[in-house]
């Protein structure tokens, strides 16, 4: 038996955090350092996974099963990577570790903070090796209640207690209506399985084809289940109308925990989406696709124009991070080659920009005291790692070239110029209706730097505020090093990017199969 | 249908039965030997009188022990004592759960005022059980009546027995009303089935109705029938005495009227459904899966007011039965399967909730759940066997009550009740927001009395262990209990 190295990344964080739990209250370094060296063990295996995977080789590697679990239903333990699912456990591992190291300033009630984020991260990490649907779902509602807790207990005291609430609830709907979308399938597939790999097959010798008879009237199923799988998932994706929960949750959320909400479990909705629904009900997509870009198109728009009228620093990031999420959306819905490794791409590319995002606006808030722009100004010269990190996060959030943001937006933009209606689709469109996504979309970058850049400008120079000129230090060592890594990993993306793009083409190409022979 | 004479190879298959009419016994004869109280001191007869409780929880542990090994039913299932009771693997497994469900409840009786001291409540509570037990094996009109009446009267004597205490009394009061007039409603449909098939033995009505199919009198018995039943899995629209007499009675007794009398319920509605109205399925499915409906909307969302513990959980439960009820109307083998996978799952769970509460509410003195405030900090364990309980009882894995609604669910959907499945996932998010938000005033809230220590009794501590390591183990082995599940199911269809 080979080294289940995926089990191993999953289950580390949940022993660890038990280990902690272990300790004793008052003995908070210990709890600090077990985290870290729990959170570097992980990183350590994903980063040798990452490296170790072969893009030529197999689609799934690290196979570990399938186990029978609960053979009756045709349940099984299955874990494996594929392109698309290692980058995001390379992301997770990333996350994990950078926000132990922001959060060792954690004062109160450190050892339960360290554990139940080790806790969080494990749903995180399982659900993007997760081959099961079922083993997919259970790892997927483990984080509901870490996740809550945080919230409520170390978030923002204004609205911990409204935000929790919401984002749990919203995050909840979103996994139920995709598992109602999921448990229907199974009830009408033809083999009875939650495998996906067996899935897949039997979706390929056509046993999803099928109609149903709707209040009378007769629908291809592909056509009811996709939206309930892909909809029910994009609602953790926060796609447009039900991505309130995400500025609000996400400030509220302490912020190693806004990192990991907004930076890995977005991802998550939108892996799943395309993972499940898109790869498992293609004449579905193909019958949707008009509507999820126009529902992407929004969530860019929109939401930048949101940031842009923000005063508290933190709801900017929040908004920032609902809008780049709508790229990855529209990546998807082209159906294209260009697009698919785009919104690839960008999955990891944003989740690492978010999280250096929520990393910053933890210090400053840390030391300043407020997140109101009005009252910021001049940290530059107090923090000169957190403002690089935060212009290099600018950088890639404005699609610059040299940074991760460039590498993934433009195979969006460009697949979006490729693109045109599926046949079959919901409603016909003109023959230029991606084109002028694509092109509303390009143009909202001016937004995006806008808001950015007005950021930059009120945070961090100008005149700095007398009260701060002696209260205000510089971040902690630990913080350039995480500063360093997530900055490092925008530059490594965007100067180097075969570092990436042929795992993420491997991992997208059966997919692509379905729609370009 | 001729009467099975009786032979003593049927004696092994109500070992459980004689033997807890053995318990009783000796639970009374236990009380008549210690010394009365004034004999000795106070704090002296308190420890020596928990022994009560202990030695009817070691009896119903080895009554659940002994009777694995000899009254395991054949897989020919046969009629025993005349056609009187039926001896199947499903009626087997509703009699472990009840008297697991006892032995736990007379764990969290133990060193409760007033009612853990006293005989006459130990014996009251194995005759409940007793009832119960005869409740799932009865397959004749008259058996089921006499059964039901048993463990209901018992019952009703256990929910009033705190005499000095108003509520506990109302509740006493109240429960016997309610159930007094749907016992007696549930008795006329009885005789509405005897008169028109002339039999009294439940298969042989089902073969008659059978014959003469489901016209305006025998449809009418149904509704009676069902009537009955709903109120004792305290269905909506019967549910009305639920919320009261849980608050009311004494809190192991809420937690025993919960789960045991409520699976006896489930025991009772599957076997007369099944059994006498076969064939009419396709009427009595949509009945049953629109009570369903009605019972987790309603549970669910007049929970959400709730301010008191008792009656959250008394709401939460009503839900529960509509869960419950979602596996039944998907009428298969996987649906009755995770019907009973549910039930044996939720019965663990709810009594860990309560034995946690019963321990809280003898500090407290209170069942507010603002009362329950930043009880994480005062009593971490007592807190974590309420966070696995009541995150089990909303569906969060890796515990049991996962599995158990997937299940159901699951079950549900391969029958086509799309429709069923989307109202059960959407009170399952409405559930989730109230478990949370007790979950919150436990973790989050500060302690209002930061001196206040929660002991906690070792009989408390094994019985709270118990189930708590259950659920969470349960949550991850799963086969082996579906397997159980679906062979006690299978041989219903």
């Amino acid at each position: 038996m080979t080294f289940p190295i995926l089990s191993v990344i999953t289950f580390t964080p949940l022993v660890a955090g038990l280990l902690i739990l272990m300790l004793p209250a008052e003995r908070k370094n210990e709890a600090r350092v077990t985290a870290l060296a729990a959170a570097a063990f992980t990183t350590a295996l994903a980063l040798f996974a990452y490296f170790s995977f072969d893009p030529n080789g197999p689609r799934f590697q690290f196979v570990e099963g399938p186990y029978q679990w609960v053979p009756q239903l045709g349940i099984t333990y299955h874990m494996a990577a594929d392109g698309l699912g290692l980058p995001m456990i390379l992301l997770t591992a990333l996350v994990l570790l950078t926000g132990v190291m922001i959060s060792w300033n954690v004062e109160d009630r450190t050892r339960e903070f360290m554990a139940f984020f080790l806790f969080l991260s494990v749903g995180v990490f399982g659900v993007f090796a997760a081959q099961d649907l079922f083993l997919f779902f259970f790892l997927l509602e483990i984080a509901v209640f870490p996740k809550y807790l945080m919230i409520v207990m170390w978030g923002w005291p204004k609205t911990r207690e409204y935000g929790a609430m919401k984002l749990t609830l919203y995050l909840f709907i979103a996994s139920v209506v995709a598992l109602i979308g999921v448990l229907w399938l199974y009830a009408l597939s033809p083999v009875k399985t939650f495998n996906l790999l067996w899935l897949e097959e039997a979706m390929r010798a056509g046993g999803f084809d099928r109609t149903l008879n709707l209040f009378g009237a007769n629908v291809p199923a592909q056509h009811v289940w996709f939206p309930l799988i892909f909809f029910g998932f994009a609602i953790m994706g926060a796609i447009f109308p039900l991505h309130s929960w995400a500025p609000d949750g996400h400030v509220a959320a302490p912020t190693a925990i806004s990192m990991m909400l907004a930076g890995v479990e977005m991802k998550v909705g939108m892996y799943a989406a395309f993972r499940v629904g898109i790869t498992l009900l293609p004449e579905g997509a193909a019958f949707w696709s008009p509507v999820i870009v126009l529902f992407g198109l929004i969530n860019v728009v929109y939401a930048a124009y949101i940031a842009l009228i923000q005063r508290d620093f933190k709801y900017i990031i929040g908004f920032s991070s609902v809008s780049h999420m709508g790229l990855v959306m529209m990546g998807f819905a082209t159906l294209s080659r260009e697009g698919f490794i785009g919104a690839g791409l960008q999955m990891f590319s944003h989740g690492i920009m978010t999280a250096i995002f929520f990393a910053i606006v933890g210090m400053v808030y840390d030391r300043a005291h407020t997140r109101n722009i009005p009252e910021l100004g001049g940290l530059a010269q107090k923090m000169p790692w957190a403002a690089t990190g935060f212009i290099i996060g600018g950088f890639t959030s404005m699609g610059m070239p040299g940074f991760s943001g460039f590498v993934a937006e433009i195979p969006i933009y460009m697949g979006l110029w490729k693109a045109s209606t599926p046949e079959g689709a919901i409603f016909a469109t003109a023959p230029w209706y991606f084109q002028l996504m694509a092109i509303i979309a390009v143009i909202s970058i001016v937004v995006t730097a806008a808001y950015i850049l007005r950021a930059v400008q009120r945070v961090f120079f100008g005149e700095l505020p007398a009260k701060f000129a002696h209260e205000v230090g510089d971040v902690s060592v630990l913080d350039k090093i995480a500063i360093a890594i997530l900055s490092g990993w925008m530059i490594l993306l965007g100067v180097y990017p075969v570092i990436m793009y042929p795992m993420v083409t491997a991992g997208i190409t059966p997919t692509l199969r379905l729609f370009v022979p | 249908m001729t009467p099975v004479p009786f032979t003593p190879s049927m004696l092994p298959a109500v070992v459980p039965e004689l033997l807890l009419a053995a318990l009783a016994l000796i639970v009374i004869i236990t009380d008549l030997s210690q010394p009365r109280p004034g004999a000795v001191g106070s704090e002296q007869l308190a420890i020596r009188r928990r022994s009560l409780g202990i030695v009817t929880a070691v009896g119903f542990g080895l009554i659940l022990f002994v009777s694995l090994l000899t009254s395991l039913p054949a897989v020919s299932e046969a009629p025993i004592f005349g056609g009187m009771l039926r001896h199947d693997l499903m009626a087997f497994i509703f009699r472990l759960m009840f008297l697991f469900a006892g032995a736990v409840t007379a764990l969290i009786s133990t060193d409760s005022p007033v009612i853990g001291r006293q005989g006459e409540y130990y014996v009251v509570l194995v005759s409940a059980v007793l009832g119960m037990n005869l409740m799932a094996m009865s397959a004749d009109l008259i058996m089921l009546y006499l059964a039901i009446e048993t463990s209901s009267i018992a019952l009703y004597a256990l929910a009033g027995f705190l005499r000095e205490d108003a509520k506990s009394a109302e509740a006493g009061m109240k429960y016997f009303l309610f159930g007094a007039f749907t016992s007696t409603v549930m008795l006329y449909g009885f005789s509405l089935l005897y008169g028109f098939t002339g039999q009294t033995g439940l298969y042989a009505v089902g073969q008659a109705l059978n014959a003469s199919g489901l016209s305006a009198g025998p449809l009418l018995a149904l509704f009676l029938v069902l009537a009955g039943l709903g109120f004792k899995i305290s269905a909506v629209p019967f549910h009305f005495w639920a919320p009261d007499v849980y608050e009311g009675a004494p809190t192991p007794i809420t937690a025993f009227l919960s789960v045991a009398s409520k699976a006896a319920g489930f025991a009772v509605l599957v076997r007369v459904l099944w059994a006498a109205f076969p064939g009419q399925e396709t009427f009595w499915i949509q009945l049953l899966a629109a009570l369903a409906a009605v019972t987790m909307s309603v549970g669910n969302l007049i929970a959400l007011a709730q301010r008191n513990i008792k009656r959250l959980l008394a709401y939460s439960s009503i839900a529960q039965a509509g869960y419950i009820l979602v596996g039944l109307s998907a009428f298969s083998t996987d649906g009755m399967a995770a019907t009973l996978y549910y039930l044996g799952i939720y019965t663990i769970t709810n009594l860990a909730a309560f034995g946690a509460i019963v321990l809280v509410s003898r500090v407290t003195g209170s069942d507010e759940i603002a009362d329950y405030s930043g009880l994480s900090r005062r009593a971490p364990g007592l807190a974590l066997v309420l966070l696995v309980a009541l995150l089990s009882l909303g569906g969060i894995p890796p515990l049991a009550g996962f599995f158990a609604k997937f299940y159901v669910f699951t079950a549900a959907i391969n029958s086509g009740l799309v429709w069923l499945v989307v109202v059960g996932i959407i009170n399952s998010i409405i559930g989730l927001y109230y478990y949370l938000y007790v979950l919150k005033v436990i973790y989050l809230g500060a302690p209002k009395d930061e001196a206040a220590t929660y002991p906690v009794p070792r009989p408390y501590a094994f019985a709270l262990w118990l189930c708590a390591v259950g659920v969470l183990l349960v949550g991850f082995v799963i086969s082996p209990f579906v397997n159980i599940a679906v062979a006690a199911a299978s041989s219903w269809f």
